[in-house]
C-alpha cells in the first residue's frame, strides 16, 4: 500500500507544469481559442518534442511510463485548461491501439502519435445510447472487407482528428476501424464545444473498408471497456487539476478583493464554503488515484473487472459531483466576475462541467454502484 | 503507487483477524454490532485481553510497551477489531492522554502513569468543556491554587464522557488571569477518588447514560501531578487535539456500519418486496459508498504520506468533517430503511438477550436512538464549524 510518486514522477509533472505556465498561459490559451478548432499546431509539437505524447505508450514504440504518469500528467493539462486534443490521442486511442491493435499496426501508428504528426478520435459512443455503450452502428462483411452504416455522436476532438477509431458491430461483437476522416462515405459535422474545445458528430454510409483497417482481431468489447474506463481515469485527473487551480484563484480573488472595507476572504461564510471546495477536491483527488490505480492493475478475472468497474464509476461519481460544485462556488465566490469571459474562473467552470458531462455523468455512474450493490445482495442471497 | 497492501501488510491482518476470532466473546460482539448498551466489564475485558497480546496500545511506540506498529498497521488493526465488533478502545486514556504524558510527562509520571493505561487498571477521562467554554475552550474558569505542594481546584466540566467508569481525570485548569485567555492554563491528572469531586449524569437526547457534569470542590490535587510547566497547559492540550490524524476519520467504523445497512435494505421489505430493490433508497446507499471510498482513499493518501515522512498537517480536519457526516447519514439511513419501525420507543431492547414485544425490537429497537446520538459527532472534537475555520486559516492561508 502505497501512495507516494517516486521523484522522476514528480519531476515529469513539474516538467509539464512548468513547460505549460511558460508556454500555454492564459493569454495565449485565449490566442489557441480563436483559432477554428481551438489547437495550435506549434504547441502540439512542443509536446511532442518534451515527450508528453509518449507517455503511457508501450517502451518498444518509443513510450515513457505508465498509467502514474499519465495520472500526472493530466493533472497539469487540467491546471492550464489545455485545449489540444491530448486526451482522446494520448490518454484513450493511443492506449486502445497498444491494447487491441497487431504489432504492425501498434508499429505504424504508435510513433506517429509520439512524434505529434497523427491526432486520433475514439468514435464510439451514439445519441440514441446516451451514456450506456450500446453500439448500433454495423459493419457488415462483404469478403475480404466491410461495410459500415451508422452514427457517431459527440465525438471529441472528432473535429481536428486526422483518424477516427470507429467502434461496430460485427459478426461477434464489437470491433474498432480506422477510419480516415476524408474518405468518401464518411461525414464529419465538426462543431466547437462549451468549453472551447471541439468535437464532431460523424456519420458512416456505405463506407467501405479493407479487413486491415480493423483494429487487431478478435472481439474488442472488453478493450473498449478498459479504453473508456482509462478515459475516465484519465478525466478525473484532469479535473482535479482544474479543481486545484480554481480553488487557487477563488482564494487569491477573495484576498484582494475589498467590500465594506475588507478582503471578502476573511467573511467566515465565505471561508467555510472555500474549506468545503477544498476538502472535495482533496478528496476527489484520492478517488482519481484510486481509478489511475485500478486501469493500471494487471488482473483480468470477472472479480478483478467488477471491483475496477465499480471504482472507476465510484471515482467518476465523486469527481463528478466535486467539479460541479467547486465550479459552481468559484463562481458565485468571484461574484458578477466569475460571470466574466475575462478571467479565468468561467473557463474552468465550463471544462469543468463538460468534464461531469463525458463518460457518465455522476448520476450515471451512482446508478453503476447503485446496481452492483444490488447484484452483491443477491450474491449473498443464493 | 499501489492499492494493493504489502504481504507483510496481509499476514498482519491474517494475525490480527486470527487473534480475533479466538478471543473476541460472541456475546460482546454482538451487542456491539447490534448497538446494545455495553457494560464496564465488556470494555474493559477486552482491553485487558487485547493487554495479555501487547496490544492494549495499538499507537504506541515500544520504549513505552506499545508495539511499535506503522500507521498502515494501525489502520489495518483498528479496521479488523471495528469490523469483528470488538469494544472500541479506551480513547481517553490510550489515545488521548498517553501521548501528552509520553511528551510532556515526567519520568516519575511516564513510570506511574503508562503502565497502568496500557493494563486497564486506570480508567481515563477528560475535563476539559465547561458550560461556559465550547468551542472557545480558552476561555475556562475551573481554578487551580496553588498551596504549598497541592493545587486546590474549583470549578465545573461538563460533557465528561464516561466519568461514571473512570479512575482518572485529566484536567484544564486556570492557573493565572494574566495575559491572553491560553497563557493561563495548566495541564493536571486527578485522582477520580480525590475528595470533592461529584460526578453527576447528564440525560441525552437518546435517553442514555453516555456523559456527565463533574464539579470539583476544593479539590487537592498534588503538584507533582501537573504535567510539564505550569500556565503552558494550553501548548499540550492542543498538542492532545490534534495528535490524532487519523482514527478521528473513523472509517472503520462507517465501513463496518455500511456493511449493516446493505444487511438492513435486504432485510425489511417494502411492499412485499426487499428494500434494497428500490432504486431510490438504494441510490442514497450507493451514494453513502462513494462517500466512503472518497474517505477512506484520503485516509489510504494520508497513511502513505505519513509513511513517507511528510507531515500531511491540517488535513485531519478534512477527515473530521467528512468522518462525522458519513456516520450521521448512515446512522440516518439505518433508521429510515426502518420506516415506520423507527418510531417506537423500546429501551428495554437495548439490553443484551431481551426479548419481548413488538416482535422484532431486539434488532431494531437502538436505530432511532443511535441516529439521534450520532448528531454528537459533528459538535464534539472540534465542531466542524471550527475544522471549517482550521482549514481556512492554515490550509488556505484565508
Amino acid at each position: 500500500m502505497q501512495f507516494e510518486f517516486d521523484e522522476e514522477q514528480l519531476a515529469l509533472q513539474e516538467s509539464v507544469r512548468r513547460f505549460l505556465s511558460e508556454r500555454y498561459d492564459f493569454e495565449s490559451r485565449r490566442g489557441c481559442l480563436a483559432t477554428p478548432w481551438g489547437s495550435s499546431d506549434e504547441i502540439w509539437q512542443a509536446f511532442a518534442e518534451q515527450g508528453f505524447l509518449s507517455i503511457g505508450l508501450p517502451e518498444a514504440h518509443g513510450g515513457i511510463g505508465g498509467a502514474t504518469e499519465l495520472m500526472l500528467t493530466m493533472e497539469e493539462i487540467g491546471r492550464a485548461l489545455v485545449l489540444e486534443p491530448y486526451l482522446s490521442t494520448v490518454a484513450l486511442c493511443a492506449p486502445l491501439i497498444s491494447d487491441q491493435g497487431s504489432e504492425a499496426q501498434q508499429a505504424d501508428l504508435l510513433p506517429r502519435v509520439a512524434a505529434g504528426t497523427l491526432k486520433l478520435a475514439l468514435a464510439h459512443g451514439e445519441v440514441d445510447a446516451r451514456y450506456a455503450s450500446t453500439v448500433r452502428t454495423e459493419a457488415r462483411r462483404s469478403g475480404d472487407s466491410y461495410v459500415l452504416n451508422g452514427a457517431k455522436s459527440t465525438v471529441l476532438d472528432g473535429a481536428l482528428a486526422d483518424l477516427l477509431l470507429v467502434s461496430a458491430k460485427v459478426e461477434k461483437g464489437l470491433a474498432v476501424f480506422l477510419v480516415d476522416p476524408t474518405a468518401p462515405g464518411v461525414h464529419v459535422a465538426r462543431y466547437r464545444t462549451q468549453d472551447g474545445r471541439s468535437a464532431a458528430d460523424v456519420t458512416l454510409k456505405d463506407l467501405k473498408l479493407p479487413a486491415s483497417q480493423v483494429l487487431g482481431s478478435g472481439d474488442a468489447t472488453t478493450a473498449l471497456e478498459r479504453a473508456v474506463e482509462r478515459g475516465i481515469a484519465a478525466l478525473c485527473a484532469e479535473a482535479v487539476g482544474a479543481m486545484e487551480a480554481t480553488n487557487a484563484a477563488t482564494i487569491e480573488y477573495t484576498k484582494s478583493r475589498k467590500q465594506f472595507g475588507q478582503p471578502i476572504g476573511r467573511f467566515q461564510a465565505l471561508q467555510h464554503r472555500m474549506a468545503d471546495m477544498f476538502v472535495q477536491a482533496t478528496q476527489a483527488r484520492s478517488m482519481g488515484i484510486l481509478a489511475a490505480g485500478r486501469c493500471a492493475a494487471r488482473g483480468n478475472s470477472s472479480d478483478d473487472a467488477a471491483l475496477r468497474r465499480r471504482d472507476v464509476s465510484a471515482a467518476k461519481c465523486y469527481v463528478g459531483k466535486a467539479a460541479r460544485f467547486v465550479g459552481q462556488q468559484a463562481v458565485q465566490l468571484h461574484g458578477g466576475m466569475g460571470m466574466a469571459d475575462e478571467l479565468a474562473v468561467s473557463h474552468y467552470f465550463k471544462r469543468l462541467t463538460m468534464i461531469d458531462m463525458t463518460f457518465g455523468d455522476s448520476t450515471h455512474h451512482l446508478g453503476v454502484v447503485s446496481d452492483a450493490i444490488l447484484a452483491e445482495s443477491s450474491q449473498e442471497e443464493a | 503507487m499501489d492499492l494493493e497492501y504489502t504481504n507483510k501488510e496481509k499476514t498482519f491482518r491474517d494475525d490480527i483477524r486470527a487473534f480475533i476470532r479466538q478471543n473476541l466473546s460472541k456475546e460482546v460482539a454482538a451487542k456491539v454490532l447490534e448497538h446494545k448498551r455495553l457494560n464496564r466489564e465488556d470494555i474493559i475485558g477486552w482491553h485487558r485481553t487485547l493487554h495479555t497480546r501487547g496490544w492494549s496500545g495499538p499507537t504506541w511506540p515500544k520504549e513505552f510497551g506499545g508495539p511499535g506498529w506503522t500507521a498502515v498497521e494501525q489502520h489495518i488493526f483498528d479496521e479488523e477489531c471495528t469490523a469483528a465488533g470488538a469494544p472500541p478502545v479506551i480513547a481517553f486514556g490510550v489515545r488521548m492522554v498517553a501521548p501528552v504524558i509520553m511528551k510532556y510527562g515526567s519520568a516519575a509520571q511516564q513510570q506511574y502513569f503508562l503502565p497502568r493505561i496500557l493494563s486497564g487498571e486506570h480508567w481515563w477521562c477528560q475535563g476539559y468543556s465547561e458550560p461556559g467554554a465550547g468551542s472557545d475552550l480558552a476561555s475556562l474558569k475551573t481554578t487551580a491554587v496553588r498551596r504549598g505542594d497541592v493545587y486546590v481546584v474549583n470549578g465545573q466540566k461538563t460533557w465528561n464522557t464516561l466519568g461514571h467508569f473512570a479512575d482518572w481525570l485529566f484536567l484544564l485548569v486556570r492557573t493565572s488571569s494574566e495575559g491572553r485567555s491560553q497563557e493561563g492554563i495548566s495541564f493536571l491528572l486527578v485522582d477520580m477518588k480525590s475528595k470533592g469531586i461529584s460526578v453527576r449524569p447528564i440525560a441525552l437526547i437518546d435517553g442514555e447514560h453516555e456523559v456527565n457534569e463533574v464539579w470539583l470542590d476544593d479539590v487537592e490535587v498534588p503538584v507533582a501531578q501537573r504535567v510539564g510547566e505550569e500556565n503552558k497547559g494550553w501548548t499540550y492540550a492542543k498538542y492532545l487535539l490534534t495528535h490524532e490524524r487519523v482514527n478521528i476519520a473513523r472509517l472503520g467504523e462507517s465501513k463496518r456500519e455500511l456493511r449493516s445497512l446493505k444487511g438492513i435494505a435486504a432485510r425489511v421489505s417494502s411492499n412485499g418486496r426487499p428494500l434494497i430493490e428500490d432504486v431510490r433508497f438504494r441510490d442514497a446507499i450507493a451514494a453513502l459508498e462513494i462517500e466512503i471510498r472518497a474517505l477512506e482513499y484520503t485516509v489510504l493518501c494520508v497513511l502513505s504520506a505519513e509513511a513517507a515522512g511528510r507531515d500531511p498537517g491540517a488535513i485531519s480536519s478534512a477527515l473530521k468533517i467528512s468522518g462525522s457526516e458519513i456516520q450521521q447519514t448512515l446512522s440516518e439511513l439505518k433508521m429510515r430503511a426502518l420506516g415506520p419501525r423507527a418510531i417506537p420507543h423500546i429501551p428495554e431492547a437495548l439490553d443484551a438477550g431481551w426479548q419481548g414485544e413488538p416482535d422484532g425490537a431486539e434488532w431494531w429497537a437502538a436505530l432511532s436512538g443511535r441516529y439521534f446520538n450520532m448528531r454528537k459527532t459533528s459538535i464534539y472534537s472540534g465542531s466542524n464549524e471550527i475544522q471549517r475555520n482550521i482549514i481556512s486559516h492554515r490550509l488556505l492561508g484565508l
